[in-house]
């Protein structure tokens, strides 16, 4: 792909749509165009779509040039609706819940199994897809799979990363971004001396509380709950993940107890912090911004994944996106062949260009998409799928899964621990109360 | 067909049944977006219903969690604590600056009418502008006092528990204040000056003009202003999601963010549902306090049993 300039890259994928428009019974395409996926479209089907909105606009911008391409293969409308990405879930739910709405949502996280019934049967899609790209990421199949069935195609998820102040690392003594718990907390401690602090959310943030404090749980050994979702949340290991994170706290910048989701990217942007855990949109901000003083930090800004913790894996949590194609839609043959376009490699390459890797691929032969290695500081996030651990984790994800991430009980008892308004004792048993009143259903 | 004819007219001549002819599409809006919203919410409460899946009967269990529950006892305190705090200090802020454009003072209407801009500006926007002043990193008022040398490091008004809670306070009372004071103010504007006249030749000292006519005759105002006032508070939502989300440690949850959190966010609507019941009594408590309190001394001045 990369020997192709963006320009022949519109005509194959014109192509190559004009090909699904035709069907499949014509001959003058190559063996690649009869790979394509195959659906009929109802007759005058016209999509409305609700997504979350975008945080980079490059995103925005793509998206809607390759549904306009696809309007144009195929001549069905698409409109496209967005909402902030908190919003979308009580919206979808409520869509799901009332029988009506966007034929087609993206929703985040667990979102599929909140309503599996409701949702169109996607596993062609899916697998077409996975065949033709190098097959999915193992942390797909938990969020979109019910039953054996496909219910939601994966669109990818933003990955978070560790945004770091290089010199300040340097300075800290550290030539290479530490791997490893003792090494990250020895960081920490070195960029406070610094001046340039840690600071990672603990407010209730949906966002950055939840991706931080679920590493720190996991990554120590501590879930929620057990393979057979009993509730296990208060043990040794989630104890020891307290500790640690105190010991983290007390080299934070003031304040982080009241942070939401946008006070890490403003305080790093501001100078103010030397690390924070956090989307590809902090560097964004810095390297497209025409201020000469975040250019140059743009060029100090380094990206790495979350340390490794004693239980020896990697344990992520970021934000995923499940698309959703609701069983109401008058038109579920129109929305899944959209759905199968803009996962296509002509469409979705070019679309994670241009929100410079904002959401990492679901799909593993997208893996070699340049924009993951044309800027070195964008490679940490393309493993984001590869190493993160789905939501409610290690059981089932469901209505307790979301339940309690939407609570906040994870964050509610790092943040209770570390900040000494409770022990590390206490602040566990206080989650596994609240918890097990979510799987008790 | 003339009968039914003179029957219809009949009926239509009929004072009673053209009253409750006239009467019925009030009624039908009033069943259909008041009662039957606030009945569904109180069924839902006593359901295990969530979003996208019908729920059963299960009786007291959602309320029987929520009372074991520290969270939500937690946000019950935080409810009823800021309520008290806020009316309390709004209306003694609002009664203050009534007396004052009250006043003759050069610029009457300009004032009366700057007065009303917290109140008129959404308050998304203005819990915005409140979520920069109380930024942990850029708040301009601990940016101000660095710079006069008075603190040292930035205030965490956000950060910590009670600071948080009073942060919060003070940002319902910046908003509240101009309704309690114009709608005082036009209550005060009802009093005629002879009762002042008259106090004054009787010797009535300016705190005792207050006392013994403003104050009496205010009651009723008052009455009505601090019951929309408690529930207003009481039932606060937007300035809370906009500052803290309920944060930092649950300190600043209202039932009213809670109840959302739980219904819609976490997909819990029966759980959600109960939380908002279980304000019911408290806002009812809240306004016969002040009918039965309030008023009840208003009309016995009125009618001068006293």
């Amino acid at each position: 792909m990369s020997r192709f300039k963006r320009r022949d890259f519109l005509k194959v994928t014109a192509g190559v749509a004009a090909g699904t428009a035709l069907g499949s019974g014509s001959a003058l395409f190559s063996a690649e165009a009869a790979a394509q996926y195959k659906v009929t479209p109802e007759k005058g089907a016209k999509l409305r779509l609700l997504r979350w909105k975008r945080f980079v606009q490059g995103d925005e911008d793509m998206w809607a040039e390759n549904t306009k391409k696809f309007t144009q293969a195929t001549g069905i409308d698409v409109r496209i609706d967005a909402e902030g990405w908190e919003d979308v879930r009580p919206k979808a739910a409520v869509a799901a819940n009332i029988g009506s709405g966007p034929d087609i949502i993206i929703g985040t996280f667990e979102d599929a199994h909140q309503y599996p019934e409701k949702l169109v049967d996607v596993t062609d899609v899916c697998n077409y897809l996975g065949g033709k790209y190098g097959g999915w990421y193992d942390v797909c199949k938990s969020y979109c799979t019910y039953n054996g069935k496909w219910i939601a195609v994966p669109m990818g998820c933003a990955g978070n990363a560790l945004v770091y102040r290089i010199s300040a690392m340097k300075a800290a003594g550290f030539v290479a971004f530490p791997k490893d718990l003792p090494g990250f907390l020895k960081l920490c401690q070195g960029l406070k001396a610094k001046g340039l602090p840690p600071g990672f959310a603990l407010g209730n943030a949906t966002g950055d509380g939840n991706t931080w404090t679920h590493w720190l749980v996991w990554s120590h050994g501590g879930k929620m709950v057990d393979e057979k979702n009993n509730v296990v949340i208060n043990s040794p290991e989630t104890i020891a993940a307290l500790e640690y994170g105190k010991q983290m706290y007390e080299t934070f910048v003031p304040g982080t107890l009241s942070w939401l989701d946008p006070n890490n990217n403003k305080a790093f942007l501001d100078g103010q912090i030397g690390v924070t855990l956090n989307g590809i949109s902090i560097y964004y901000a810095a390297k497209t911004s025409q201020d000469p003083k975040l250019k140059e930090m743009a060029a100090d800004i380094g990206h790495a994944n979350l340390p490794v913790g004693p239980i020896g894996k990697t344990t992520e949590l970021n934000l995923f996106f499940p698309m959703m194609v609701f069983k109401y839609s008058k038109y579920p043959n129109a929305a899944k062949a959209y759905l199968a376009f803009m996962m296509e490699k002509e469409q979705y390459e070019p679309w994670q260009q241009a929100s410079i890797g904002y959401v990492t691929q679901p799909l593993k032969a997208y893996e070699s998409n340049p924009i993951w290695t044309s800027d070195p500081k964008h490679t940490p996030y393309r493993e984001a799928m590869k190493i993160m651990l789905p939501n409610g984790y290690a059981g089932e994800m469901g209505y307790a899964s979301a339940a309690t991430m939407a609570d906040f009980i994870i964050v509610n008892m790092v943040a209770e621990a570390v900040s000494g308004s409770k022990s590390p004792k206490e602040a566990a048993e206080r989650a596994q109360k609240r918890a097990e009143r979510y799987y008790k259903v | 067909m003339p009968s039914h004819q003179t029957a219809l007219s009949r009926a239509l001549d009929n004072r009673t049944f053209l009253g409750l002819l006239f009467m019925l599409p009030a009624a039908a809006i009033l069943l259909m977006f008041l009662t039957y919203p606030l009945g569904l919410g109180t069924w839902l409460g006593f359901t295990d219903t969530k979003i996208g899946r019908s729920g059963i009967w299960i009786g007291l269990e959602n309320y029987e969690f929520l009372w074991g529950d520290a969270v939500t006892r937690l946000a019950l305190f935080n409810t009823l604590f800021y309520t008290f705090v806020a009316s309390v200090i709004k209306f003694a802020l609002g009664l203050w600056l009534a007396l004052l454009l009250n006043k003759h003072l050069p610029f009457k209407a300009f004032f009366r009418a700057v007065v009303l801009l917290p109140f008129i500006v959404p308050t998304a926007l203005s819990a915005l502008a409140f979520w920069w002043i109380y930024d942990a990193q850029f708040s301009v008022i601990s940016w101000v006092l660095m710079r006069m040398g008075i603190i040292h490091q930035y205030i965490d008004f956000l950060g910590e528990p009670w600071l948080a809670r009073f942060s919060t306070i003070a940002a319902n009372i910046w908003r509240g204040v101009p309704f309690v004071a114009i709608t005082l103010l036009a209550g005060l504007q009802t009093i005629s000056p002879s009762y002042y006249e008259a106090a004054s030749l009787d010797g009535a000292s300016p705190w005792q003009q207050f006392r013994h006519v403003t104050l009496p005759m205010l009651t009723p105002i008052i009455a009505v202003v601090m019951t929309f006032s408690v529930l207003f508070t009481f039932t606060d939502f937007q300035l809370i999601y906009v500052l803290t989300r309920g944060g930092p440690l649950n300190a600043t949850h209202l039932m009213a963010t809670l109840s959302f959190q739980r219904a819609i966010s976490g997909g819990n609507l029966g759980e959600g549902a109960a939380i908002a019941t279980a304000m019911v009594p408290f806002l009812l408590a809240a306004i016969l306090i002040s009918y039965y309190g309030l008023q009840r001394r208003a009309w016995q001045q009125g009618s001068g049993d006293k």
